[in-house]
């Protein structure tokens, strides 16, 4: 028997060491892998232990950790609701979001560049302290966003062309990240429930994600941008004014949001005058001319479909691949798939702000440890160039046109010329229209550039974006602007 | 006559003395002190003070341990010295794991607290194994009963089966629930089961060796010497197939091949009994729906679908994930977040220890484990009588086979199975069953032949 012993015994000890092994591949070789694995909420946890840096809007905490007198030590304390879009929560129970979740490793000193604050504190017997984040947004453009949006569902956001810096964010209906943020585990998941099931959706940061919007008129920069790109067209190009125009390839018909010609009903109409009246035919006419695949090309260029982190992760556009003709005429004024989230629309007019250079959106101003030293301060770079100097100021005469003479007249402000572009994009039958503004002020040297979107037609049957969009728009401008 | 009552009074001194048991009150006074500074630690941890309910989850266990080692002292003085603290040292880190995982409840708003019937059941099994230590004076005593324990091993098998009694969780039908209280009647089968191989296989061991044919250099056994394996085999395949339980399923099997290998010399066995568990295996997730999650969850854990399914790999992933947080040092007692995982308490425990020990600590646990089954197969290696020595292979061997399969199933080497780790997961027919094969083995291990002072003295 005890040869067979023997090799029962060898059997044993090749059990045991693979048991070694494979514990050794989870637990010392694959452990950053599996870190950062976005199911893995152990960080998260570990988060719960710190005192959490607080969230800085110039100086001023808008989300502060205090001491509680339960097992989660910290409990997180939000100032104020204009800023949840921003913050998002930091929850015992539900995770994070916004800010909280995009920069926790700051925040929650488990960054690699706080290591050794980190190491101090284990040794000190001392909490482990988290830094703070010094945020973009301006306090006195957030307030006018928030106060000019009102009681509209939708959001705003306003970013400066020059450096990339988000100025403004906000998103209604709006929560407050206080009734996540609780202890009470009963508390919170009704309150959550509540806000899930909540048709206005109010825990999505509407300006970055959600379920993105057609951009209807306002894409029509876009088609202008390739259209000037091309070489073929000038802002004085002509084009065919008819009534309607059949789809090629299709019975469908398409109007002018007035249903008549363009303007004065003259035989032809110009590209900025079509622009700034905001005539759908005539740039049917020009994304047949031009292609689908510039236009794509062009959307890519300002940003569709690509993924970009503010830092928080901003879900892409899309301008959608092998369109027919008729689909690829509805595109060309921003319905049938092409889908934007505002923020890429104000990257549009930011580029057409600041000479054809889009600068990387960015929400972080610095990154500040406990003992005052700066860790991380993004600086502005560039993301890309769409369009050359020349054509930027094209769209920008239109833009101006449009405000001064065209459909986005109600944005006009007294005093500072405002060049901006509105959109009623269809979302189909029975369904209220979405309504854009996108645009920058002052036209020269423009310092601040928005884009608007008003959910379900602002509320009520017929209302234009000009008479729900633009206004927003303006009220922001002159509360920014002192008027 | 002088030199006659010397010998004896020599004798005399060193039953009254007995080195290996102060070895083991040694070893016994180091593991209290462990299992003390474990849930001290834990009550620093959570609580951030010392209360007086330690002495709740750390007094029984020590006390209990005790009553054992002095009736070791009386009824087996020469028995393995390392065996006791190392099964009390890993029930011990087991009961301080639940009490923790019951803080963390506690403090999120649970009610389910297992920690106190884990100390209740540790008390009664090891009050048990002190029964099984005195009332059982050798091995010679069990194997009169060879027939009887087979027939309580499948009598104990089917329980769960039973109507009104027999009671199914989480889709296995496994236990059987009398007055509240749930048990494990399979665990206590195991034990039986291996008392009756080992009889069998020691009366019958000359047929199964010898007889047969022998075709191309390999004797082939008479078909009715290949009844009893192909017997069990089924009796596995019935408990995969009614009772929905791979894990006990392939415990039996492996078990009785490791057996009948060591009883019969025959390689043959062990070939054709790892052919017949892999193709009942392949059969098995291709057949039965709960046996082909589990395979998919194993191999592609990671994968969206598997993780969101009903039954998928959920656990398995956010086990790993504990593990891999804990690292090399681990996040101390306390500090981790074990309780994420879905049956932390039990299933999941070592997922759970290597979280907050990390990987040095899973090794420590696991070297215990090992040096318990070295300790198991000493007995068989330096035991004169046969019987004797199957049994304790076959109990060391069903302890390392349920450690592979269970940390192998977390670490994912196999598919995920519902046994139970011995002696640290909570469960308490679990904990009875594997104080038995404890005491069993202190048992064995007291009438090996290679005790020095024996040979000197008689």
């Amino acid at each position: 028997m005890t040869k067979e012993l023997k090799r029962v015994s060898l059997v044993v000890a090749a059990m045991f060491l693979s048991l070694f092994i494979s514990a050794s591949a989870i637990q010392a070789l694959e452990s950053e892998t599996l870190a950062e694995d976005p199911r893995n909420v152990r960080n998260l946890y570990e988060s719960y232990k710190t005192l959490r840096g607080p969230i800085l809007v110039d100086g001023k905490a808008i989300a502060t950790s205090v001491e509680s007198d339960n097992a989660y030590r910290y409990l997180r304390v939000y100032e104020d609701q204009m800023y949840s879009a921003v913050t998002g929560y930091f929850s015992v129970f539900r995770g994070a979001t916004g800010i909280e979740a995009a920069l926790n490793s700051y925040l929650s000193g488990q960054s690699s560049s706080q290591f050794f604050e980190k190491f101090n504190a284990v040794l000190s017997g001392n909490p482990v302290s988290g830094a703070a984040v010094e945020l973009t947004i301006d306090p006195l453009m957030q307030q006018a966003a928030w106060d000019a949006l009102g009681d509209l569902q939708g959001s705003v956001i306003a970013l400066d062309p020059v450096t990339g810096n988000i100025l403004a964010m906000v998103s209604k209906s709006s929560f407050d990240a206080n009734e996540i943020a609780g202890h009470d585990n009963q508390t919170v998941a009704d309150n959550y429930a509540r806000l899930e099931q909540d048709p206005n959706k109010p825990l999505i940061n509407k300006t970055i994600s959600g379920d993105l919007y057609h951009p209807g008129s306002v894409f029509k920069l876009v088609v202008a941008a390739a259209a000037l790109e091309s070489g073929l067209y000038t802002n004085d190009s002509t084009f065919q004014n008819p009534v309607s125009v059949q789809l090629p390839g299709s019975t469908a018909e398409v109007f002018n949001s007035t249903e008549r010609p363009c303007g004065t009903g003259a035989a032809t109409v110009s590209l900025i005058d079509a622009m700034s009246l905001s005539c759908n035919i005539p740039f049917v006419e020009l994304g047949l001319a031009l292609g689908q695949d510039r236009l794509r090309a062009q959307a890519e260029l300002f940003g569709f479909g690509k993924e970009l982190r503010v830092p928080m992760v901003v879900t892409p556009s899309t301008f959608p691949a092998q369109l027919d003709d008729a689909q690829l005429g509805l595109s060309s004024f921003g319905q049938y798939d092409v889908r934007a989230t505002p923020l890429q629309m104000a990257l549009v007019s930011a580029a057409i702000a600041n000479g054809g250079v889009v600068m990387k959106p960015n929400l972080i101003e610095s990154v500040i440890s406990p003992n005052l030293s700066v860790i991380d301060a993004p600086r502005p770079g560039v993301l890309s160039q769409p369009i050359t100097a020349s054509t930027a100021e094209n769209l920008k005469l239109m833009m101006v046109e449009s405000v001064k003479n065209g459909v986005a007249s109600n944005a006009e402000l007294e005093g500072i010329e405002v060049a901006g572009k509105t959109g009623t994009a269809e979302n189909g039958e029975g369904v209220r229209p979405t309504l854009w503004f996108t645009g920058f002020a002052p036209s020269v040297n423009p310092r601040v550039v928005i884009a608007v979107v008003i959910e379900d037609g602002g509320g009520r049957d017929g209302a234009s974006s000009n008479a729900v969009a633009a206004p927003v728009a303006r009220d922001f401008f002159r509360a920014v602007f002192g008027q | 006559m002088s030199s006659f009552t010397g010998a004896l009074q020599i004798s005399k001194l060193i039953k009254i003395v007995p080195r290996s048991r102060n070895l083991e009150a040694l070893l016994l006074f180091f593991g209290a002190g462990l299992n003390a500074f474990e849930l001290a630690q834990i009550q620093l941890s959570i609580l951030e003070k010392m209360t007086v309910d330690l002495f709740t989850y750390w007094l029984p266990p020590v006390i209990f341990v005790l009553v054992v080692h002095f009736i070791l002292r009386k009824k087996a003085s020469e028995s393995d010295p390392l065996i006791l603290p190392i099964a009390f040292v890993l029930n011990g880190l087991g009961i301080a794991m639940i009490y923790r995982l019951d803080l963390a409840n506690l403090a999120s708003g649970g009610t389910e607290l297992f920690a106190f019937r884990q100390v209740m059941w540790t008390a009664l099994a090891m009050a048990i194994a002190a029964a099984v230590i005195y009332f059982i004076p050798s091995q010679l005593f069990l194997r009169r009963y060879t027939y009887t324990a087979m027939f309580v091993g499948i009598v104990l098998l089917l329980l769960p089966m039973l109507p009104v009694i027999g009671t199914t969780i989480n889709g296995a039908t496994l236990w059987i629930s009398l007055f509240g209280i749930t048990f494990q009647p399979g665990e206590l089968a195991k034990v039986a089961l291996i008392i009756f191989f080992a009889g069998y296989l020691v009366n019958h061991k000359d047929s199964l060796a010898v007889v047969g044919r022998k075709i191309a250099g390999v004797r082939i056994p008479r078909g009715r010497d290949l009844g009893p394996i192909l017997l069990i085999w089924l009796a596995s395949i019935g408990v995969l197939v009614l009772q929905r339980d791979l894990g006990t399923s392939i415990l039996y099997f492996g078990v009785f091949l490791v057996m009948i290998y060591v009883a019969t010399g025959r390689a043959f066995y062990a070939g054709i009994g790892v052919a017949m568990l892999v193709t009942g295996g392949l059969v098995a997730s291709r057949v039965l729906d709960y046996v082909s999650r589990r395979f998919d969850a194993w191999l592609n854990p990671f994968a969206e679908e598997n993780y969101n399914a009903v039954g998928g790999s959920y656990q398995i992933v956010q086990g790993i994930f504990g593990m891999s947080n804990g690292s090399i040092f681990g996040s101390g007692l306390g500090g981790g977040v074990p309780q994420l995982v879905p049956l932390a308490e039990s299933d999941f425990i070592i997922a759970s220890l290597a979280e907050e020990l990390g990987l040095i600590g899973f090794f420590a646990i696991l070297a215990l484990y090992f040096l318990l089954v070295a300790r198991g197969l000493k007995i068989g290696f330096s035991h004169s009588d046969e019987f004797a020595k199957l049994l304790a292979v076959g109990f060391a061997f069903v302890i390392a086979l349920q450690v592979f399969v269970v940390i192998g199933g977390v670490t994912r080497i196999l598919p995920l199975t519902g046994l139970t780790t011995p002696l640290l997961a909570a469960g308490g027919s679990s904990l009875l069953a594997n104080w038995v094969i404890i005491a069993m083995l202190l048992r064995l291990s007291d009438s090996t032949t290679d005790h020095a002072s024996k040979l000197v003295i008689r």
